[in-house]
């Protein structure tokens, strides 16, 4: 007999539950699956959309299963005919006023209405024929754009955008059949305080929301026999890309990504892996560097441009608390038009750099243009999401599951463990940990257990280490709104810290808005956070380089190149600078 | 109906701002007095322009689009200032089957503007409203509250013209 359990039926069989469950999770637990579209757990529970509703035996009306709890004695009926027929109108409704491009929608194959609308076997796209609203398609914003004739006013954009990273941005402006999702006084959303991460594309559950595509911007590059066309993998794509092609969530397919991109016809296959030990480097070096001399304490890393975009507009007090450290993409193309054109005796006008994030912010960092290591050029000229690869791998007839393992490419192939975990919360901390404190001791870093403290899915994390007798306070925090709470206690002087990791997206790259899109259905009831970074983790122990310091090929970089880490030459080419952004 | 965002420039004075600042400062803290500091404010300044709800959404530390959503779901908030000639065509059921969208229409028409909007000049706005209780001389409307009634669209243009210079 389970503590706290409730006995109830569900379609006439006996089970018992936890007490306190929702129907639509009691029912999950036993097996039963019951359709949502508004639902995304512990962040948008607002029995909007009417598509789980349910029958109970005693209650008036259909029940909205997702927000409803159970009870002792409940009889529950999840797919009685008046059910499905209240289910199948709610999607005739729905698709009164949805734009019916299905064949040529991004979203086409992952979208939740269309797959709902097969399940529930929709006869008539048009049902039901009346108003429908026009609104122009937003563009305005560099790394996405919103069709609101394909939204179904769930609200799971807006409430990411508010809960999980404080932005609000976003929001339903108007009452009625004029409700829209928009932002205020109908800004675009390259007009207001959006920060880039995209967190809202993945919670759409139709194609309302879509990155821009620059796939064929990368197509045209490769076909253009001028240009030298290299490509950078960052570390979460190894671990989300899979997904794409059916693999379980948290395969790691570094080989096969590695093989698609070359059949695909890059010049150059190289790992941002490299660059984040690159990253490492530099950072470390600045680390220690301010540590000495107490300077702009805390330290707040730089690899996030979601989180850059957000200091930059919301907290600009905290630039000078900043890295000048470029992220791992932009010291990679940093790299790419200076050191590797020179090598390689390449005019860097014709070296073309993508990239490949998990992230949608990548495209808007792509842009910054401000501090080009070479004046006039671009340090990235495409950075494409999980998903535009995807795309572009079956564009291009490749059976990604039938290819063989290929590996990166030299002189920027190899990269440490400590690079790989870049992609989950508290990655960049300790792989930052690992080589501070082999520089600092000068010990050799045995106990690889000695800095997990850092990690895991929480929001907030905090941990003491004792370098060499000076005690450095670290905190990280991934998601926004968890941002938020760490800059509040440093403002008010509740909490000191030496060193803070801060990501955009909950969880870290792994779960970024670049990613491959998780249906809620899954989302609901798997942490794709964990699952992901357990695969970084395990790519991270199976490699038999695991600190940044020992790259031989970031070793390379600076003995042919830079001199040292922190040189007058690496601050021109691998630092950068922002700038404070309007609010409003 | 989606409200119409006004372009006309915004002209609060100190004095507005310092009792609008009063409000904000008395329900500081409390996210559920919005709505309350929203009515002020408008009561303030007439009507709720982007200046007033950003000075609303920094006092009341509540994004902008939060204020923007409850300015646009409620029909009591506008988005655009009173003109000096407010004009009100009362849309109540007698009015409205004696042709008071006719009314509407025909000063809509005259004035380049819709219902809910002000003039470039600031000179007239439009509204339409509920009953005014005035049924006996259906169809009616209002301006600044000076009634006219059993009127015609034809009688419109002359209406307005005493209100032109």
């Amino acid at each position: 007999m389970m503590e706290n359990a409730v006995n109830i039926k569900i379609n006439g069989f006996d089970y018992q539950v936890p007490a306190g469950s929702t129907i639509l999770e009691a029912a999950h637990m036993v097996g039963i699956e019951i359709p949502t579209l508004c639902y995304l757990k512990e962040i948008n529970a607002i029995g909007a959309c009417r598509i789980c509703v349910v029958e109970v035996k005693g209650a008036r009306s259909l029940v909205a299963a997702c927000v409803f709890p159970v009870n002792e004695g409940m009889e529950i009926f999840t797919n009685t005919p008046k059910v499905i027929e209240a289910r199948k109108t709610t999607l005739e409704l729905i698709l009164s006023t949805h734009k019916k491009e299905c064949l040529s929608c991004v979203r086409s194959g992952s979208c939740e209405l269309q797959k709902l609308c097969k399940d529930y076997g929709i006869e008539d796209e048009n049902t039901y024929k009346g108003d429908f609203v026009n609104y122009a398609i937003d563009s305005s914003a560099t790394h996405m754009y919103r069709d609101n004739e394909k939204c179904i006013l769930c609200r799971r954009c807006v409430a990411v955008c508010d809960k999980l990273q404080s932005v609000s941005v976003i929001g339903a402006n108007a009452r009625g059949f004029d409700t829209h999702i928009g932002s205020a006084f109908e800004y675009g959303l390259g007009d207001v305080a959006c920060v880039s991460c995209g967190q809202c594309i993945t919670a759409c559950p139709t194609g309302a929301l879509a990155e821009r595509d620059d796939t064929q911007k990368v197509f045209d590059a490769i076909n253009d026999p001028e240009k030298h066309v290299v490509v950078q993998t960052a570390p979460a794509v190894r671990v989300g890309l899979g997904e794409e092609f059916g693999y379980e969530m948290g395969s790691i397919v570094t080989g096969k990504m590695v093989s698609a991109l070359k059949m695909l016809g890059f010049d150059g296959v190289f790992d941002t892996n490299f660059a984040a030990d690159l990253t490492i480097m530099e950072e470390a070096t600045e680390f220690l560097g301010r540590l000495n001399k107490g300077e702009n304490l805390p330290l707040i890393t730089s690899c996030s441009p979601g989180w850059i975009k957000f200091c930059e507009h919301y907290y600009p007090e905290f630039i000078p608390n900043l890295s000048s450290c470029k992220s791992p993409q932009g010291m990679f193309g940093s790299v790419a038009k200076t050191f590797y054109a020179e090598k390689m005796g390449i005019d860097p006008k014709d070296i073309f750099v993508v990239s490949v994030m998990p992230c949608t912010a990548k495209k808007f960092e792509a842009e910054r243009t401000d501090h080009s290591a070479v004046a006039g050029l671009a340090d990235i000229d495409a950075s494409i999401t999980v998903r535009e690869l995807a795309r572009m791998i079956r564009k291009a007839g490749i059976n990604f599951r039938a290819i063989p393992d290929a590996e990166f490419d030299s002189p920027f192939g190899l990269a440490s463990g400590a690079g790989t975990i870049f992609g989950a919360t508290g990655g960049v901390m300790e792989a930052a940990l690992r080589t501070a404190y082999e520089v600092v001791t000068g010990n050799e870093l045995e106990d690889f257990a000695a800095f997990s403290a850092v990690r895991g899915v929480e929001g907030v994390k905090e941990a003491t280490y004792n370098l060499n007798g000076t005690e450095v306070k670290v905190a990280v925090a991934s998601g926004l709104a968890n941002a938020k709470k760490v800059l509040e206690m440093v403002k008010s002087g509740e909490k000191k810290y030496d060193f803070i990791e801060i990501m955009a997206c909950p969880g870290g790259c792994v779960n970024g808005g670049g990613q491959p899109i998780v249906p809620a259905s899954v989302a609901n009831f798997t942490d794709v956070r964990a699952e992901r970074a357990k695969g970084l983790y395990k790519d991270d122990e199976n490699l038999p380089l695991r600190k940044s310091h020992l790259n031989p090929d970031v070793k390379a970089v600076y003995d042919e190149f830079f001199g040292e880490p922190g040189s007058h030459k690496a601050h021109q080419i691998l630092h950068t600078g922002y700038v404070e952004r309007k609010k409003y | 109906m989606v409200k119409k965002i006004s372009t006309i420039p915004f002209k609060g004075t100190p004095e507005q701002k310092a009792q609008l600042d009063a409000v904000i400062a008395e329900c500081k803290g409390d996210k559920s007095q919005l709505m309350h500091v929203m009515q002020e404010a408008q009561g303030i300044y007439g009507y709720l322009p982007r200046e007033v709800q950003v000075m609303i959404a920094e006092g009341m530390d509540v994004p902008l689009e939060k204020v923007y959503g409850v300015a646009t779901f409620y029909a009591q908030f506008s988005l655009s200032p009173k003109g000096e000639y407010d004009i009100s065509v009362c849309l109540g059921t007698a009015c409205y089957v004696k042709g008071a969208q006719q009314l509407t229409d025909k000063i809509s028409e005259l004035l380049g503007i819709e219902p809910g909007e002000c003039t470039a000049d600031g000179k007239f706005s439009l509204e339409e409203c509920r009953c005014i209780g005035a049924c006996g001389l259906a169809p009616v409307f209002t301006v600044n509250g000076e009634v006219y009634g059993k009127v015609t669209a034809d009688d419109v243009p002359g209406i307005l013209a005493k209100y032109m210079n």
